[in-house]
């Protein structure tokens, strides 16, 4: 069993858990992620490890709610655990001194992009970060980011905060500017390619880290096959992280699709039955509060 | 009278079975075990030969005769006993052990007709020891002070983390996924193996005291070396042979095409039979091809037609006297109306919207023995046909994770990946390291994994008194 120590709603639907995995969190490397199951009849799904303290023998996992596992694991608290949780899995970020790193994060990939620039900083880089959202009020992990980079960018695709468009868009203006050695793009699938598709004429390597759907994460059954380079590699293992040049983003995006029935109606029976109908009404609740302030907005990455 | 004793004894007593037209509606259990009374009438078949031709058969030797006495005399519990001296994990054995080609296959019974049915007695037993009469505690041995940490919790880790509590080592037994088994909890399905079954011979281990880590991937969590300056003085690999073979075809990235583990492992291990009680989803009903013809091909096939599927094929390259699964299984699937496409080779997945919608394949006739020793396939110019399909499973083998050996220096592999292991000791290239089970001979059997288990324990044992 491993136990939530904090949960925090960091705005509409995307939540930040800290979890005790001491032995998880002294082994964690930028890049990498874990599998976890928040009950006995769960399903097994990835997130990324988005932090760890080794001394405090904790992860934080940072995720969006698209579906009834995620939903599941928003509406826990502080005390609850889960049944398991299994990791570091995947390898390691290729943490190097090259020069500039560009690190762009969309949505939720700022979780998975916050170690990775941490780690190239620490390793001597200038570190330039690019992060963006729907609008100003889905930014999360402003000051975290800002803690790692030596030259911040934000953009929202409202222009309510920022330079006014995509990341690829911004990224592509950076590019113009200034001399970058390396891009580490993580978010949205469609994020990264579009990304991808702006560095390919600049000819700068661009690392993107995959999110096809798993089941045990070892290697063991092929549900995460990706496309790289004309290859077939299992993502849990032979990644997360690929040359984003080379991966056929196609086929990600049809293979994230092989559940929706099931997905969809996985959510509409835990919204409507007990399980998640109490803490739905909370979530009511906080919604209205927050309309009324004038901040909702639905978020569907 | 004497005429009908002797026919007696040259005929099996069937063990009853469910009718292929309710099972195909569930996963409840197929063969259904023999009555007390059935039992002991087939156990009296046995001539108690002074040589028991049969125990040869046996890879962990247990005492068959003894055994079968034991039944004859009604004697549960003395069987049970009797069976536990030698093998582990008897309840499991009866039912996926393949007797045919073992025990049974040298029985002198079946040089006249049907040789005595062991593993079903064997099966009675064990079942009758778990029902009734909850085996005595373990005796608590004098502990040696010595730790050992045994990676992967398959029939070859169980037996080797059984065998070390038993003579009072200190054993820590890691698993990667979140329930331990092996192949028995994530591929052979409910039907032909419960998991309860699993869960009770899983905790037997235990109850020796043996501690279960699960969740705990060894090469991410800990490597070998950190095992060892975690203090533990020797190391037992059992990871089994996970990484799944695929065609090399144009379309298998399809979205509907699984590899056996995936399909078998969202069916058994996350029980997405019960979808949507548990979450975890998979694709139900229309027309399902499985490619391969072994036990794992056999499997999903018919899991694919109890979660609903319109039709299944089983697609295979050879002839069905070459299939390598198990005679009962082949029978089994055939009687709940699998279509067998023998000597036909997939040579292309098609495609709709990203979905999978059919499989273009040829037939074969069979030329000379390839490496292997069977016949090789010949594609037949102009044979070629498509099958209408929903949902491929390809199920044509798998080899060795590299996951745990490439985290682990000095570790010798084979040239397919395979750990290099000592075949009576399990000794690989490591000091204080032993191997067996798949991860060294490739795919093989329950049992075989655990007599490599127990000859690992008997090396591990003596290496800790060095
Ligand atoms: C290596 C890896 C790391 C990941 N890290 C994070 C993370 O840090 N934070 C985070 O929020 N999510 C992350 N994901 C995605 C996360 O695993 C899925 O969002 C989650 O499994 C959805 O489960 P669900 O039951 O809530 O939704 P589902 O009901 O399974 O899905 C609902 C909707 O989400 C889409 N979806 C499902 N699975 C994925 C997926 N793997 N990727 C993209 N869309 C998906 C479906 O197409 C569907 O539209 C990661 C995935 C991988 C493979
Ligand atoms: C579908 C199917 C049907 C079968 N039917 C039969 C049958 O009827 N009769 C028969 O005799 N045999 C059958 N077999 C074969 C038999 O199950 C195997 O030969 C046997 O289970 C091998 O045992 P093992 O202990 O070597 O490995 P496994 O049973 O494969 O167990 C290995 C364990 O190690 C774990 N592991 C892997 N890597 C790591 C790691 N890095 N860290 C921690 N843990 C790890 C795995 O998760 C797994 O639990 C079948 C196999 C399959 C797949
Ligand atoms: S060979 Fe057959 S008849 Fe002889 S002892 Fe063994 S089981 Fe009994
Ligand atoms: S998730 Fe099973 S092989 Fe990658």
């Amino acid at each position: 069993m491993f136990k939530i120590v904090k949960k925090e709603e960091l705005t509409a639907d995307v939540y930040l858990i800290e979890l005790e995995a001491p032995d998880i969190a002294r082994k964690a490397q930028p890049g990498q992620f874990i599998v976890l199951r928040i009950g006995e009849r769960g399903e097994r799904i990835p997130l990324t490890i988005a932090d760890f303290d080794r001394a405090k023998g904790t992860i934080s996992i940072l995720f969006l709610v698209v579906g009834k596992s995620t939903r599941w694991l928003s509406d826990l608290r502080a005390g609850d655990h889960l049944v398991d949780v299994s990791g570091p899995l995947g390898k390691p970020s290729e943490i190097e001194r090259v020069g500039t790193v560009l690190c762009a994060g969309g949505g939720v990939g700022i979780g998975a992009i916050h170690p990775i620039a941490r780690a190239f900083r620490e390793a001597g880089n200038r570190v330039i970060v690019v992060m963006g959202f729907r609008s100003k009020d889905l930014i999360v992990f402003e000051d975290e980011m800002r803690a790692v980079c030596d030259e911040f960018h934000i953009c929202t695709d409202d222009g309510s905060r920022g330079f006014k468009g995509f990341v690829a868009q911004l990224v592509d203006k950076i590019l113009k500017e200034d001399e970058v050695d390396l891009v580490y793009a993580i978010g949205p699938t469609m994020m990264m390619r579009t990304v991808c598709d702006t560095t390919r004429p600049h000819r700068i390597k661009t690392v993107v880290s995959l999110n096809p759907v798993m089941v045990d994460g070892t290697g063991m059954c092929g549900s995460c096959r990706v496309s790289v380079g004309g290859k077939t590699k299992f993502c849990c293992v032979d990644g997360p992280e690929f040359d984003g040049q080379q991966v056929d983003f196609d086929l990600l995006m049809a293979r994230q699709k092989i559940y929706l029935e099931e997905e969809k109606l996985s959510m509409e029976r835990y919204e409507a039955k007990g399980e998640g109908r109490r803490a739905k009404s909370e979530r009511r609740v906080k919604d209205e509060k927050r309309k009324a302030e004038g901040e909702c907005r639905k978020v569907k990455s | 009278m004497e005429k009908s004793k002797k026919a007696m004894v040259l005929k099996r007593v069937q063990m009853p079975e469910r009718a292929p037209g309710v099972r195909v509606t569930n996963f409840n259990e197929v063969a259904l075990g023999y009555s007390p009374e059935r039992a002991i009438q087939e156990a009296s078949r046995c001539l108690q030969c002074k040589d028991s031709p049969c125990r040869r058969g046996c890879p962990v030797e247990v005492d068959i005769p003894a055994f079968v006495k034991c039944i004859k005399e009604g004697d549960f519990t003395g069987a049970i006993r009797e069976i536990k001296k030698k093998n582990f994990l008897p309840a499991i054995c009866g039912r996926v052990c393949p007797q045919e080609n073992q025990c049974e296959r040298f029985c002198v019974l079946g040089k006249k007709r049907d040789p005595l049915t062991i593993g079903g007695l064997e099966r009675f037993a064990a079942d009758h020891g778990r029902d009734k009469n909850p085996l005595d505690e373990p005796s608590k041995p004098k502990p040696t002070v010595k730790r050992v940490a045994v990676v992967g919790s398959g029939p070859a880790g169980l037996t080797v983390a059984g065998d070390l509590a038993r003579v009072g080592h200190e054993v820590t037994l890691f698993e990667g996924l979140h329930k331990p088994g092996g192949v028995l909890v994530y591929g052979i399905p409910e039907f032909r193996l419960p998991k309860e079954i699993v869960e009770f011979e899983v905790d037997y281990v235990r109850q020796l005291g043996v501690e279960i880590k699960t969740n705990a991937v060894i090469g991410k969590l800990f490597t070998i070396d950190e095992l060892f300056k975690r203090g533990y003085h020797a190391i037992f690999i059992g990871v089994g042979a996970g990484l799944p073979l695929f065609m090399g075809i144009p379309g298998e990235n399809l979205d509907g095409v699984y590899s056996a583990n995936e399909f078998l492992t969202r069916a058994n291990l996350m029980k997405s039979y019960l979808f949507p009680e548990y979450d975890t989803p998979i694709k139900r009903g229309g027309r399902v091809a499985v490619v391969g013809g072994g036990n794992v091909a056999v499997d999903a096939a018919r899991v694919a037609l109890r979660l609903g599927a319109d039709e299944v094929y089983l697609v295979y390259r050879r002839g069905e006297a070459e299939m390598p699964a198990r005679a009962e299984e082949i029978r089994h699937a055939k009687e709940e109306g699998i279509i067998f496409e023998v000597l036909t080779l997939p040579v292309r997945l098609l495609g709709k919207n990203g979905w999978v919608c059919g499989m273009e394949c040829v037939r074969v006739e069979l030329g000379e023995p390839d490496e292997s020793g069977r016949r090789r396939p010949i594609p037949i110019k102009g044979s070629e046909f498509a099958l209408d399909v929903d949902v491929v499973v390809v199920a044509i083998g798998t080899r060795a994770n590299p996951l745990l050996p490439s985290t682990t220096p000095g570790l010798e592999l084979n040239e397919r990946g395979y750990i290099v292991a000592d075949e009576e000791t399990g000794r690989t290239s490591r000091e204080g390291v032993f191997a067996g089970g798949d991860i060294v001979t490739g795919a093989a059997t329950v049992i075989s994994a655990m007599g490599a288990g127990r000859k690992a324990a008997r090396a591990i044992d003596e290496y800790l008194k060095k």
